[in-house]
């Protein structure tokens, strides 16, 4: 199981926090992920449209041609804002 | 570089309670073996609506962030730092939850043998505490709120130490 997170605007957005989420196999990579999760609705294609939309897998940024084996802690947010 | 064969005492901390910036002086101070400065850099939440909005309610910034990465994510600033720099001591604290503008937020402690180490490892470590340690701030004024954008000036700063290398 994958174990997501959302973060700061993209948390509103989705509406949650967190989820596990069995991928099918055709998931190999973070952008298989999130072209996945688009096909939820409108509030999920922006995870696919904004390029502005960070993504971490296992606590670590990383791109979209990131491979998924499907047991990873992958994370989506905003820039960040600290400071 | 024989400066920099001993590691920092390292320090990192994210909390909701507030820092006492003499006791963290005095840890720094204490951690060192011989130091010759420390830099205490302490981040005040800004009132942004002074001047521009009506309401007359008290604003307030909220601060969420990723357990775990964050820490991790200081971590490795620090370390970095302490590649670069011939460092003593450092210490990280940064407040999430809700503040009040002139709460202090964030607090940078950097102790060398030099302040010009200190002073630039301080900066250093803001700099990129800002772009790469996932916090994010919304600021919540009535029944008005907002996610708090990232700035390319942030950026910018970041990306000048990098072209020293």
């Amino acid at each position: 199981m994958l174990n997501i997170q959302y973060f700061a605007s993209i948390r509103e957005a989705v509406g949650q926090s967190s989820e596990q989420l069995l991928i099918p196999e055709s998931v190999r990579t973070v952008a298989d992920l999130v072209h996945h999760l688009a096909q939820r609705g409108q509030a999920w294609q922006q995870l696919d449209d904004n390029t502005q939309v960070l993504i971490a897998v296992n606590q670590q940024v990383a791109d979209r041609s990131a491979l998924l084996h499907g047991d990873e802690e992958v994370a989506f947010f905003p820039p960040m804002t600290g400071g | 570089m024989s400066e920099n064969a001993q590691q920092p005492h390292l320090h990192i901390s994210v909390q909701t309670n507030d820092f006492d910036l003499a006791a963290e002086y005095g840890l720094a101070r204490q951690q060192s073996v011989n130091p010759g400065a420390i830099v205490c850099f302490s981040g005040l939440v800004r009132d942004v609506t002074q001047g521009q909005m009506h309401t007359g309610e008290q604003q307030t910034l909220t601060l969420e962030h990723y357990p775990g990465m964050t820490e991790q994510a200081l971590t490795t600033i620090a370390q970095k730092a302490a590649v670069r720099w011939p460092l003593q001591a450092i210490r990280i604290i940064h407040r999430v939850g809700t503040l009040l503008p002139t709460d202090q937020i964030v607090l940078v402690v950097t102790s060398s043998a030099h302040r010009s180490a200190a002073f630039e490892a301080a900066e250093f470590i803001m700099d990129y505490l800002k772009t790469s340690a996932p916090f994010w701030k919304k600021q919540v004024a009535g029944a008005h709120s907002e996610w708090v954008a990232s700035r390319e000036s942030d950026y910018r700063a970041a990306e000048r130490w990098t072209s020293v290398d």
